[in-house]
């Protein structure tokens, strides 16, 4: 009986997360393999949209991760990424969604080291939660 | 000579049960809060009749909300398409009003016109209907209007009409009814002393609709609709909840691995409903789409289809938010002066 | 009801506006809304407790629009997406005549925004019935949430009556109508549903000013207006934000302060 392997879409920004990512990997640092990154200028473009439409596409669990508050490259596109995580975050778990399979960070360039672990973590978090059916089984209700 | 039988109130409970051992589905009107829908009744659920009208028709019962016409996959450059299969259990339709089982004519001429539609033609091969008579109705009803009636006929095929007892008459009206009766004719009696027209709610008629379809041809540059459409916030409401309104919308959903192509609802009331890709809009105002929905279901069906598209359910109207009244209008229509 | 209509009737005879936009006596005991250009149609007008729907959203309607500047009859709820509106500079002060009703159902006039903003403050943001609504659905535990929002949800049939009912989605073109790509599905299918009122709900969170339209238009009694107004309790718990209060733009996910808190940031 193989052993349940999350699929888990990482939404990170460019100039931070995505050049960590980088780091962790010319560091050799081993990290679970299951997690597929998607880059972004910047966690600001991060659209709400798109974690429910991984969800729709068979994801088990999400990170977004970008560059730390007042470290923007954009100088305040982190801090209307943060206020909208707030917002959608709340909504989602008002309607019943598992907001533990969504998970948030702020990871710089310099934290290789740091993506790994958050990544890792999420991971076993992810896998304990297990798929999620129920999402997954929404997307083909409705339809005579 | 219509076959007419007659049964017992507490006798429908067997009968749905009798269909339900042999495979039947039964669908008939359940509430829900403080609406009534039609829905899948399985055994042991409680199935409502104190209510005039249903919010919603019974319409999805052939033409579905969202229905998929085929899909594709994609493997290697190499793509297979796959039409849906419909495959629909028998069923009965129960409790619907004459005006619904009438508005399966216009229904079936739609998807009959061009071309033979096979799924609902499909679906519509293995539903029987089985309405009931209204005995009540209310001030958004107008079913005499165009041409129908608390008892009418047509669509059904047995129409149950409540009598005084509380148990019902039974007229029998096609061969598919026919051959259902025959195949649980123990459940039924002798047709009742008690007349139809007694026991039927009263529905004044307001116009005569073959001279109304006329007066419309000449109206289509007055002022009127603007005013009449003035308050309306083209929300699609009135063609969701209509027995009759057939526009839908072709949606594929897919990705480069496969996909589906949808057939879903849709209305003329909405803005984009005539937008071109262009970017012009023939029917870029309310006042146009307004129009539209009346000439369309009073003018233009009748003309091309020898069917008119409304049949006085009255749902249109009390499902607006706004207070459009289908057949206020329809009045104020027929009393403009030539 | 007589002080409304003389004030109406006046304010066509002298030019002042081109149209009034109120509610007068509907079908079976319901109000609909009348658009009274001449002072003779004024005696229609009525106020009363069935006067629920937030005339606003006739504004942004072009054939409203082509009779010229309107005045718009006003209750608190009609006054706060007016200030809404300001805010969003899709209306000015100059470019209507705004007759405010008071809770006593009197017409009241106001000489600028600032009087509108003093007026409404008193009023809450959510009435005590859906504050109880709101908190029963908190209580619920995640499956019990899933399946209640799942059953209302899924009877949705995309009419989209909530969208037009709703005086502050006042986009030309809606997103759900663009088609490159169809970023929200069409069809009703359940997860279409949910992604549209999820969407819906974002787009306006801290906007909505809660006069409950969308949930009295959808013909399925979906409980929509617990989706906005959980949000404008969110808004005002996290960013000490309100909407409706006021016209300087105060709108939650157009605005931020870099001192924001959250609590699951890793």
């Amino acid at each position: 009986m193989s052993e349940f392997e999350p699929k888990i879409v990482a939404f990170v920004c460019n100039w931070c997360t995505y050049a960590g990512a980088d780091l962790t990997g010319t560091s050799r640092i081993k990290y679970s393999s299951n997690v597929r990154i998607i880059r972004f200028p910047c966690t600001g473009r991060i659209d709400f949209m798109l974690l429910l439409k991984a969800f729709a596409n068979g994801a088990d669990g999400i990170i977004v991760s970008g560059c730390h508050p007042n470290d923007c490259h954009y100088t305040s596109g982190n801090f209307h990424a943060r206020r909208r995580w707030i917002l959608f975050r709340s909504l989602l778990d008002f309607l019943g969604i598992d907001v533990r399979r969504i998970h948030f960070a702020w990871v710089s360039a310099a934290e290789g080291a740091k993506w790994a672990e958050f990544v890792n973590s999420v991971n076993t978090e992810i896998k304990k939660l297990g798929p999620h059916h129920h999402y997954h089984d929404l997307v083909n209700t409705g339809i005579a | 000579m219509i076959e007419t039988k007659s049964i017992k109130k507490e006798t429908l409970a067997i009968l749905f049960e009798r269909l339900r051992s042999n495979d039947w589905r039964i669908v008939g009107p359940s509430k829900n809060g403080n609406q009534v829908t039609f829905k899948e009744l399985p055994t042991g659920s409680t199935m409502t009749q104190d209510y005039i009208q249903s919010t919603q028709s019974a319409k999805h019962v052939l033409f579905p909300r969202v229905e998929e016409l085929f899909s594709y996959q994609i493997k290697q450059k190499e793509v297979s398409l796959s039409e849906k299969k419909v495959t629909p259990t028998e069923t009965l339709l129960f409790g619907i009003r004459p005006c619904d089982a009438a508005g399966i004519i216009p229904l079936a001429a739609v998807f009959n016109g061009d071309y033979p539609d096979s799924q609902f033609n499909n679906r519509l091969e293995h539903i029987t209907v089985m309405a009931v008579s209204c005995i009540k109705a209310d001030e958004y009803c107008f079913c005499t209007s165009v041409g129908g009636g608390p008892g009418d006929t047509r669509g059904s095929d047995i129409l149950l009409t409540p009598l005084s007892t509380g148990d019902y008459l039974v007229e029998i009206l096609t061969e598919k009814g026919k051959k259902l009766v025959e195949s649980i004719a123990d459940l039924f009696g002798l047709a009742p002393v008690e007349s139809k027209e007694t026991n039927l709610a009263k529905v004044e008629k307001r116009w005569p609709v073959d001279e109304l379809e006329a007066k419309l041809k000449t109206l289509f540059n007055h002022e009127i609709w603007l005013k009449q459409s003035l308050r309306c916030i083209g929300c699609g409401a009135c063609a969701f909840v209509c027995p009759t309104c057939v526009c839908f919308d072709i949606q594929d959903e897919g990705n480069s691995q496969g996909g589906k192509r949808l057939r879903c609802w849709d209305s003329c009331g909405f803005a984009h409903f005539t937008l071109h890709t262009s970017g012009h809009n023939p029917r870029e105002l309310q006042v146009q789409r307004w129009r539209q929905r009346v000439m369309h279901k009073f003018s233009y069906q009748p003309e091309r289809l020898n069917v008119i598209g409304c049949v006085g359910c009255g749902r249109c109207s009390r499902a607006c938010p706004v207070d459009m009244n289908l057949q206020e209008h329809l009045s104020q229509l027929w009393e403009v002066q030539s | 009801m007589e002080e409304l209509r003389k004030k109406a009737r006046e304010l066509l005879e002298s030019s002042s506006v081109n149209v009034v936009i109120g509610y007068e006596e509907g079908g079976a005991g319901k109000v609909r809304p009348i658009f009274a250009r001449q002072p003779g149609e004024t005696n229609s007008l009525i106020y009363d407790s069935r006067c629920l729907q937030n005339l606003a959203v006739y504004l942004a309607k072009p054939e409203v629009k082509k009779f010229g500047k309107p005045a718009i009859v006003a209750p608190v709820t009609t006054l706060k997406a007016l200030l809404q509106l300001a805010a969003e500079n899709q209306v000015t002060f100059e470019s209507l005549v705004i007759i405010g009703i008071t809770p006593g159902g009197k017409p009241r006039f106001f000489s600028g925004w600032s009087e509108i903003e003093a007026f409404v403050s008193p009023f809450p943001d959510v009435e005590p019935a859906d504050q109880e609504k709101l908190e029963k659905i908190a209580k619920m535990s995640l499956t019990e949430r899933w399946q209640f929002w799942q059953d209302e949800l899924s009877r949705c049939v995309k009419c989209y009556a909530c969208r037009a009912a709703c005086s502050l989605c006042y986009c030309s073109r809606c997103t759900v109508d663009m088609n490159q790509p169809q970023w929200i599905p069409v069809a009703s299918h359940d997860l279409g549903n949910l992604e549209w009122h999820v969407m819906r709900a974002m787009h306006l969170a801290g906007r909505c000013i809660n006069c409950g339209d969308c949930a009295r238009a959808c013909p399925l009694d979906i409980p929509l207006n617990l989706l906005t107004q959980k949000l404008l309790q969110d808004v005002y718990s996290h960013f000490n934000q309100r909407a409706g209060i006021g016209v300087k733009l105060e709108n939650p996910l157009s605005t931020f302060k870099p001192d924001d808190k959250e609590s699951f940031f890793g």
